[in-house]
């Protein structure tokens, strides 16, 4: 409850984040300082090589910081860009699994399953296992499974990269319910600025090698926003702009 | 929701075209059979044609139909059985004593990094060992016993198992342990749910091969060791090769064929089931 109270959700102070790679050290992130309030939604862009998953690794707790502090109010859960769902079990039993893993009842298990599978719009896909199911379909199996762990945090490194056009539009709606509904703080890399300006409160723009917080945009834009609208785009277009600009300066 | 769906999940959901399932089975099983019914003809027929051609005397290389018929005989007898009974008994307990070790060392190694250096290097070794070598060793150890044939199938089958297991626990997608811990998934949790069954197809093949291993290495000892009254398999192929009994010797030999085949198509039927839920077989699953 202590947690609760508090207006932070997740806080980063000066973490750095080193990684020996024969003889070398490489600074994977460098003095990144930011903090994410309790139900924001918060965007990470940054080339690949800015330290984006590390961070999402050290936030989660498997990753081990070099220096500084990273630390989340609550409980977290991961979302991957492969859905990383286990392949022997059935979507039910993904979620089941979460479920069993946090404690909860065997009796009150299934009819839970199923509320969040429906919850996520896979009704009728209980029974189907991962290899059965569209990618889109497994990224909702994912998210269901993350809402199962019952967490404050819902931390997603690049979840819908590997997704069409169509399904990936679709989940960016679904992941906004859900998110407006609950009470949940989303910390959401990508390396789409597009992506980034339709989800995010605010959009944090990472330098590469060492990855550190360059730049910091609030969008205001009302929601839902829709990736083809033109206030929409400027904003991506800016970031973008600045993105490159870290990119030469960094090579 | 609809634009959703993946093409191939659209197509599975749809009813299968025209036939009859059963007759569809039916076929499935035929098609699967016929290559290797085929295979036994040609061996029989080429067989009957050495015996034809006069090489050797009827005594010296009986035909087919007669070790067919010598077969019979045996099958009709309860003796056979109880010799049929004896050896499977041997190779159930020898594997079953094989397989937990194997799982036990696997897991050893697999969590203790100077385990896998000292014990595994040693296991390397073990699986290139031909089994029998150990068969002197068991019977000064334990005498002619029950035991030792235990052991030399023991010593044959545990490698195969624990490699496999081993192969397979080191395999496991490195996503599927971070998402296991992510979940709070940790120690003796993370393996049950997640290391285990997803090393599971490695493990049966490890099974499977275990099995020809011991299979083998109970042929082996059962030639060279009697333990027990009754004629176990090996006995009655070593009685047989004594007394000259060519016919006696070729059915027998055809038991132990049927029997190694009989298991391994088992071992098959369990690595395609395991397989097709794990999402492993490409095509129609």
């Amino acid at each position: 409850m202590l947690a609760l109270s508090e207006k932070h959700a997740l806080s980063v102070e000066r973490l750095s984040v080193a990684f020996s790679h024969g003889d070398q050290l490489l600074m994977a992130l460098d003095g990144t300082t930011f903090e994410v309030k309790r139900g924001e939604f918060v965007c990470v862009v940054g080339a690949s090589g800015s330290g984006k998953s590390t961070l999402l690794n050290v936030l989660a707790g498997l990753d081990r910081p070099s220096g500084g502090r990273a630390h989340v109010h609550g409980r977290v859960a991961l979302i991957f860009q492969e859905s990383a769902l286990l392949p022997w079990l059935t979507a039910l039993g993904n979620v089941e699994l979460a479920l069993e893993l946090r404690g909860v009842r065997a009796t009150a298990r299934k009819s839970l399953a199923f509320d969040l599978l429906d919850r996520v719009h896979l009704a009728g896909f209980e029974k189907r296992r991962p290899h059965e199911l569209s990618g889109g379909m497994k990224q909702r199996v994912a998210l269901a499974r993350a809402l199962a762990q019952d967490a404050d945090v819902l931390l997603m490194d690049e979840p819908f990269g590997a997704l069409d056009a169509i399904s990936r539009d679709l989940l960016h709606l679904e992941l906004e319910r859900i998110w407006s509904e609950s009470r949940l703080t989303i910390l959401f890399v990508t390396h789409n600025a597009r992506e980034a300006v339709r989800l995010g409160d605010r959009v944090l723009v990472f330098t590469s090698r060492p990855g550190r917080v360059a730049h910091e945009v609030r969008v205001e834009l009302p929601r839902p926003r829709s990736l083809d609208s033109p206030e929409l785009a400027v904003i991506a277009g800016r970031i973008t702009e600045r993105l490159k600009h870290e990119m030469t300066n960094g090579s | 929701m609809a634009a959703e769906l993946a093409p191939e999940l659209r197509s599975s959901v749809a009813p299968a075209s025209g036939t009859h399932p059963v007759r569809r089975s039916a076929a499935r099983v035929w098609s699967g059979l016929w290559p290797k019914l085929g295979a036994v003809v040609l061996v029989v027929v080429i067989w009957q044609l050495v015996v034809w051609s006069g090489w050797r005397s009827q005594a010296a290389l009986p035909g087919p139909w007669s070790v067919m018929g010598r077969l019979a005989g045996d099958l009709s007898q309860l003796d056979f059985y109880a010799g049929v009974a004896l050896t499977l008994r041997r190779a159930a307990l020898g594997y079953a004593i094989a397989a937990v070790a194997a799982i036990v060392v696997a897991i050893l190694i697999a969590r203790i990094e100077l385990a896998r250096r000292s014990v595994g290097a040693l296991m390397v070794g073990l699986q290139s060992m031909p089994s029998i070598a150990w068969l002197p060793f068991a019977i000064l150890l334990l005498q002619r016993s029950e035991s030792a044939i235990t052991l030399v199938v023991v010593m044959g089958a545990a490698p195969a198992i624990a490699a496999g297991l081993l192969s397979g626990i080191d395999h496991v997608h490195p996503l599927l342990i971070r998402v296991g811990r992510a979940m709070g998934a940790d120690g003796l949790r993370l393996y049950r749910h997640v290391i285990i069954p997803a090393a599971l197809p490695a493990f049966v093949g490890g099974l499977k091969q275990g099995w020809a291993f011991a299979w083998r290495s109970l042929m082996s000892a059962e030639l060279l060791v009697v333990a027990a009254n009754q004629a176990s398999i090996g006995q009655q192929l070593q009685s047989a090769g004594k007394l000259f009994d060519m016919q006696q010797l070729l059915a027998i030999m055809v038991v132990i064929f049927v029997i190694g085949i009989v298991v391994d198509s088992l071992f098959g039927t369990l690595d395609t089931a395991i397989r097709r839920r794990w999402g492993l077989l490409g095509g129609e699953a």
